[in-house]
């Protein structure tokens, strides 16, 4: 396999595992068809019955995933768009998340819910959302937000054999951007660690997704005005490996935390109290975030939707002053 | 200490004004007063201070017995909602285990204390664990279905809600999904009179919930709740026909919620003395065992054995519950995420 898209890895591993494991089945609106971003074309020739088109019903397509997995097959439910998965929310948060907890492990629910997130395609509000902080907050789900091509296969495939609910989210602007040659890519990810992708001496930047390659051309651009930094990628957001967040704090004492989702409640909260609690005495520098301004979602104009989101320019430019500090 | 007593064998032979046999009346009548004495028991431990809450089915013994028992044990799923204990005994539950749920005991196999009583749950016995929204369970319903569907599994599944419920979207949501896909699912609406302290009419503009099922394509009836014999004769057929793949029913029980929605509820805010003792009347269990009598299936006295029965299974299970222990504080973290 040379280098592949962020879809087709995507893709490659929803065949790949229906090939080993006929519990696995595919839920969600047009997918049938191969889904509107393509994550599923031709699974439904290959795999007859297998592949189940969804009335527009988000509830729907949790909760009836939730049955199934309850029963033993595995579901990869497909969320559209993640602007549109707060319908299902209340199967999500009082159900999915609670299932091992209520039965003390007596119950258990092997599946995935798949779902595009994320801004930079004049999606406006509604098709550019940041969601991962509403079920970073629900113990019991996993979340996962990959940024590379071999970390989509690697991560998805550990999110099918998980016995939990894992929200796996791709951020829909690298579906087609970003390329990697899989076969000799990073080792294997798991779920649960992140990963220290470029090592540097003066200030730690956390990013998933989009924001992730965004950082890397921060750094590199940074690196020739002799600003060296560290970027993790965080990878899971829910279960966090602290370990690795702390790790990196550690190593430079400055820490830039980005994200294109909106700064009050964001997770970048999260990592920056943690790093806050346990890594206060190796800190040089105030933590600092770089996400969304507060307003309710990201406007559709081009040059509103540039204001709202995050990108190198303003990732290094932050970097600069937090370098300086 | 019980009460050495020499049992007549119940013939397993069709009775035909029943279509059922001395041993299923036995059972339907033994699982209805076991639920509603044990109710009782409840009511009295927490008023004693002994637990915290009751939420409990008097009322609706005949609608869950006749329902469950239409079920096959082991086999089939049952989706409940908080008010089933009586679909739960006749599916296996014992008074032990139903004594540990109330008290909250670490023990309890529903959850272990995590949750409020009547939050029923069993994976051995495939019922379903509930969470106190309402009608997600129905979803949850049918994707069992589509999973047995989907490995040819002949199995059904009954998932049961209130009428109050039966506003939410994922009841409309569970019907549409099911109806598509014919999956073998039976919706059972124990209509009982009352969201809490609500009328059906300020819940929905149609007299009955399965006038609904029509806009789904979905096959329905309407069943006196209160009759035991009558709802096991509604419910077996559509089980049946599920389990053949004719796709999902749904049944409305209309019943009647004899008591407060809550140990916490003060229903004399919301009705009439006058109207609980009009209802009284029509108890579900009294009406069974006057029948079962009068009809001379059992003779009083073997009615009276299986009364004394039930309270001493109780009495048992009361005191065998309250020396079980309690969970730890730290038994609240663990088992998250599952680990296999």
């Amino acid at each position: 396999m040379a280098e592949i898209t962020v879809i087709e890895a995507i893709r490659s591993s929803l065949e790949e595992e229906m090939a080993l494991d006929d519990r696995i089945f595919i839920l969600g609106e047009d997918v049938e068809a191969g889904g509107v971003f393509r994550a599923t074309e031709g699974l439904r020739t290959k795999y007859p019955g297998r592949v189940i088109d969804s009335p527009l019903a988000e509830s729907s397509i949790i909760g009836v995933s939730i049955g199934a997995a309850h029963y033993g097959l595995r579901p990869v439910a497909e969320i559209q768009f993640a602007d549109f998965i707060h319908a299902g929310f209340d199967q999500l948060c009082s159900e999915a998340s609670r299932w091992s907890y209520r039965t003390r492990g007596g119950a258990y629910l092997p599946m995935v819910v798949r779902t595009p997130w994320g801004g930079g395609v004049h999606g406006g509000q509604h098709h550019s959302q940041s969601i991962e902080a509403y079920y970073t907050h629900l113990p019991g789900i996993k979340v996962v937000a990959p940024s590379f091509p071999a970390d989509y296969r690697s991560l998805l495939k550990a999110a099918i054999a998980d016995p939990n609910p894992v929200l796996f989210l791709e951020h829909k602007r690298t579906y087609r951007l970003v390329r990697q040659d899989v076969t000799t890519g990073p080792a294997e990810t798991v779920i649960g660690r992140s990963r220290i992708s470029r090592k540097g001496s003066d200030l730690t930047i956390y990013a998933y997704g989009l924001m992730m390659h965004e950082s890397l051309a921060a750094a590199e651009a940074l690196a020739a005005e002799d600003i060296d930094c560290t970027v993790v990628d965080l990878l899971t957001l829910q279960p966090l490996d602290v370990e690795t967040v702390l790790e990196a704090a550690k190593a430079t004492g400055k820490a830039l935390i980005v994200h294109e989702d909106t700064l009050t409640g964001g997770f970048g909260g999260e990592i920056a109290a943690l790093i806050a609690e346990h890594a206060f005495e190796y800190l040089d520098a105030p933590v600092r975030r770089l996400c969304a301004p507060d307003i309710p979602a990201m406007p559709y104009h081009p040059n509103m939707e540039h204001f709202f989101m995050p990108d190198r320019e303003k990732i290094a430019a932050a970097a600069r002053e937090l370098a300086a500090y | 200490m019980t009460v050495a007593r020499t049992r007549r064998a119940r013939s397993r032979e069709m009775i035909p004004e029943y279509l059922l046999s001395e041993h299923q009346l036995e059972e339907m009548y033994y699982y209805m007063l076991l639920a509603r004495r044990l109710s009782e028991r409840m009511i009295a431990l927490n008023r004693q201070g002994r637990a915290a809450f009751v939420i409990a089915g008097a009322g609706q013994e005949a609608a869950q017995v006749g329902a469950a028992m239409a079920l096959q044990k082991g086999t089939d799923y049952l989706a409940p909602y908080y008010r089933d204990l009586g679909m739960n005994l006749v599916l296996g539950m014992t008074a032990r285990e139903a004594m540990l749920n109330l008290l909250a005991k670490r023990d309890d196999p529903n959850s272990f204390g995590r949750q409020m009583p009547s939050h029923w749950g069993n994976t051995d016995r495939k019922i379903v664990t509930q969470s106190s929204v309402v009608t997600t369970q129905l979803l949850h319903a049918a994707g069992i279905g589509l999973a047995a569907k989907m490995r040819k599994d002949p199995i059904v599944v009954l998932t049961c809600c209130g009428e109050g419920s039966t506003s939410r979207g994922d009841f409309h949501e569970a019907l549409n999904f099911a109806a598509i896909h014919r999956l073998p699912v039976i919706f059972y609406v124990q209509n009982n009179g009352f969201a809490i302290t609500e009328r059906s009419e300020k819940e929905m503009p149609v007299e009955n919930v399965a006038d609904r099922a029509r806009a789904y394509g979905i096959q329905s009836a309407v069943v006196d709740g209160m009759d035991c014999v009558a709802v096991y004769q509604t419910v077996r057929p559509a089980v049946d026909q599920a389990r053949r793949g004719a796709g999902p029913y749904l049944i409305e029980a209309k019943c009647y919620r004899l008591w407060p929605h809550s140990s916490d509820d003060d229903d004399s805010r919301y009705r009439t003395k006058k109207e609980l003792e009009e209802w009284a009347k029509k108890d579900p269990v009294v009406v069974f065992r006057q029948r079962v009598e009068n009809d001379g299936i059992f003779p009083r006295e073997d009615l009276d054995e299986i009364e004394h029965r039930a309270d001493e299974e109780i009495r048992e299970a009361v005191q065998w519950s309250l020396m079980q222990p309690d969970p730890q504080p730290e038994d609240a973290l663990g088992f998250v995420y599952k680990e296999l």
